[in-house]
């Protein structure tokens, strides 16, 4: 519970978060940017997990749990996808989503 | 009477024409004629021990020859508790006529084998030949054994396939391919009567069973009549029936009109002509009305029998003018043939039923049984001389019986057979034939005699155009042939000199009675000296080398054209099968094949890859035209259920 704010101000903070990061993630051409745009996505979802149990079941302790493993799995999974990104610019000397289309068909 | 070991018989060739077959190279050229031989040899020693039980021992029940039947059910069309229980048995059947043929096909096939293996020495296809030789063997023999309709035709289309397979033996040979061809497609063409006709008993009699159908009352009347109310434009079904079987008889029996593929297949290996163009599988025919003779007899007082007659005594007449004519030794032997089966034909056509008044059947049936020995023997004779001049034209022979002693005599004695001279074998069942005739159709009777004069005219025309005539100057001295191609001869001029003296009317009758046979002598003599006469005519044409039978023949003019061209049924064929059956219909449904319905197959494929080709640049492989999609479908999405929700 934070006083003087309600579920529906934050709801609508995370909402316009969540919508920044897919804005991002379509209109953005270089893939690091792309990844920084699916980071926004996941954070936004992590503070719904931990308000929706703060606000909701406050003697519960799940949703925070959540939002820690979404921390844990975000990291791993930014990991692989620089890896990836890595590999990619060594065979094309390119970060740009355009020049990932040869993969087409 | 024990039957298991027929079995045998049939499935000895089977199991030769396997072995031969799979193991083909890998068969030496000399072992794989001893099998042939040895197996043919198995199968004809159990087909006369079967004879010989079944005409002396065991055969006989209170003077009538029973009909012995070991059959399983093979195949169910109805239900079995159903009123027509209609279903197809395999098995064997074992009455007169059947041991007859069996003793027929066995020897002519062992005597043709033996021959063989002399007459094909050296040629590549050596063990290729016995097996294809077996392979008809067993057909034949099981055609000859069949218990119903349709066990009979699926051997009657075995022997089909085995006939084209050697007529065409020498498959390099453009003529010879031509010739299969025609022999099998005029056949198929036939065997499609044979089948609606077996269809057409199998759906209104409920049965295909010979027993069932042939069944007489002791009465003498066929219990049959009772299921052939059914009419078709005035004629009972079975009638109908009995005439499209017929034309399958006729196709394979090469009656008129559908002879056509008789001389061609001569193409083939001499040996094989002897055997299948000759002496068995062309009278089959003759052996499948016969089989329903009772039928045929029965159903509406034998009208059906009226046709086979006259066709047997057109085909008989025509192919003898032919004959003639002809200078290609093996289709002076093929018209001939047809004629013989002609003779045949005519014979069952008018033959009666009960006792003395069946001699028609027995006559036929004689006849059969002469005729395949005198003329495997005469085919056999022309084979060996092909084998020595190395050529099928009269023009090429002349003078041979100074080289050929042993051919020489046999031949002339299958020539005196095949002319009525007493006392050889065709003399006795031409004999009856002829009284058969005259008893019911004097017509018939005279064109029966007039043929047996062309007979011999013809016979002794080739006789004496070979053996004597002129004196040909050869390029290589002719030679006699080796002993594996002169026994048969001998054995089958032994068999064309007694074979007559068999008391047939004892063991082989419309009725499985038996009668006793005699001699008509006033018959006797006029059929001799018709045949006579003809010798002399051929005699004074031919001994000596002179211009008579040129000049008689410019007296015919147009006559000797048409007849020298057979009068010109193979171009009537082909004018009505490529000009007008071609043209007119084949032409038009094959354009609407390739246009309307491969066109509406092809559409509908070329639409498909047009439509990808258009549709695929959406998969652009763009990141984030994929992500754009998917976030606007789960909008989408969103919306639709957010609407249904509130609402």
């Amino acid at each position: 519970m934070i006083s003087g704010i309600s579920i529906y101000e934050i709801f609508t903070l995370t909402s316009i978060l969540f919508f920044i990061g897919i804005y991002g993630f379509i209109t953005r051409k270089n893939l690091i940017s792309i990844l920084i745009s699916i980071e926004l996505l996941l954070n936004a979802s992590a503070v719904n997990f931990v308000i929706i149990n703060k606000y909701m079941y406050p003697d519960a302790l799940q949703g925070v749990y959540f939002s820690i493993f979404i921390i844990a799995v975000a990291a791993a999974e930014t990991a692989l996808a620089v890896a990836i990104i890595i590999n990619l610019y060594r065979q094309i000397s390119s970060v740009e989503a355009k020049d990932t289309e040869i993969m087409k068909y | 009477m024990n039957l298991s070991y027929l079995l045998l018989i049939p499935l000895i060739p089977l199991a030769v024409f396997l072995l031969l077959g799979i193991f083909n190279t890998q068969i030496k050229p000399a072992v794989s004629g001893y099998i042939g031989v040895l197996g043919l040899a198995t199968s004809t020693a159990l087909s006369y021990y079967a004879a010989f039980q079944y005409f002396f021992v065991s055969g006989k029940v209170d003077g009538v020859y029973q009909t012995f039947v070991e059959k399983v059910v093979w195949m169910n069309f109805t239900e079995t508790s159903s009123l027509k229980y209609l279903h197809i048995d395999m098995g064997i059947l074992i009455d007169p006529i059947s041991v007859m043929m069996l003793i027929v096909v066995s020897t002519i096939s062992l005597m043709v084998h033996i021959y063989s293996r002399g007459y094909m020495k050296g040629d590549d296809g050596y063990t290729k030949f016995f097996a294809y030789l077996s392979l008809f063997s067993f057909s034949m023999l099981g055609l000859v054994l069949a218990t119903n309709l349709f066990q009979i035709y699926m051997f009657w289309e075995l022997v089909g396939v085995s006939s084209f397979l050697l007529i065409g033996f020498y498959y390099t040979k453009p003529s010879a391919v031509a010739a299969a061809k025609k022999a099998f497609i005029v056949t198929r063409f036939a065997d499609l009567g044979f089948l609606i006709g077996i269809l057409i008993i199998g759906y209104y009699a409920g049965t295909f069973d010979f027993q069932t159908l042939n069944a007489v009352n002791p009465e003498g009347e066929a219990l049959l009549l009772n299921w052939a109310s059914t009419t078709f434009m005035g004629m009972s079904v079975f009638t109908w029936a009995l005439i499209l079987i017929f034309m399958g008889g006729a196709g394979k029996s090469a009656m008129f009109p559908l002879h056509i593929w008789l001389p061609d297949a001569m193409e083939g290996p001499t040996p094989v002509s002897a055997l299948i163009h000759a002496a068995t599988m062309v009278v089959a025919g003759v052996y499948l009305v016969a089989r329903l003779f009772p039928m045929y007899y029965f159903v509406e007082e034998g009208f059906v029998l009226n046709i086979v007659a006259y066709v047997g005594a057109f085909s008989s007449l025509f192919a003898a003018v032919i004959a003639i004519t002809q200078t290609d030794i093996k289709r002076v032997l093929a018209f001939s043939t047809m004629s013989q089966i002609g003779y045949m034909m005519l014979a069952l056509g008018v033959s009666s039923y009960k006792g003395e008044e069946g001699v028609g059947y027995m006559a036929s049936m004689f006849h059969l049984f002469t005729h395949a020995m005198f003329k495997a023997l005469l085919f056999l004779g022309a084979g060996s001389v092909i084998h020595a001049v190395h050529s099928n034209y009269l023009k090429d022979m002349g003078g041979l019986r100074k080289y050929m002693p042993i051919t020489n005599i046999t031949f002339l004695i299958a020539a005196l057979a095949i002319a009525g001279v007493p006392p050889f074998a065709g003399f006795w069942s031409k004999d009856e034939i002829l009284v058969a005739a005259f008893e019911k159709n004097e017509f018939l009777y005279f064109i029966g005699l007039f043929v047996a004069g062309l007979t011999a005219f013809y016979m002794f025309r080739l006789y004496f155009g070979i053996f004597w005539g002129k004196e040909t100057e050869y390029t290589h001295t002719p030679h006699e042939a080796p002993i594996s191609m002169t026994f048969p001869l001998l054995f089958l001029a032994f068999m064309s000199i007694i074979a007559g003296f068999i008391p047939f009317s004892e063991f082989i009758t419309a009725d499985k009675v038996g009668f006793e046979g005699h001699l008509n002598y006033t018959m006797a003599a006029l059929a001799v000296g018709t045949g006579l006469f003809g010798i002399i005519l051929a005699w004074i044409f031919y001994k000596k080398e002179n211009d008579l039978a040129e000049k008689f023949a410019h007296s015919f003019g147009m006559f000797y054209k048409w007849t020298y061209n057979k009068f010109y049924f193979d171009e009537i064929y082909i004018f009505v099968t490529k000009k007008i059956v071609f043209n007119l219909v084949a032409a038009p449904i094959a354009y609407f094949d390739k246009k309307y319905v491969d066109g509406t197959m092809e559409g509908i494929g070329n639409k498909t890859v047009w439509i990808s080709r258009k549709i695929k640049g959406v998969q652009s492989g763009k990141l984030q035209d994929y992500a754009f999609s998917f976030v606007g479908g789960v909008v989408i999405i969103a919306l639709v259920f957010i609407y249904l929700w509130t609402n």
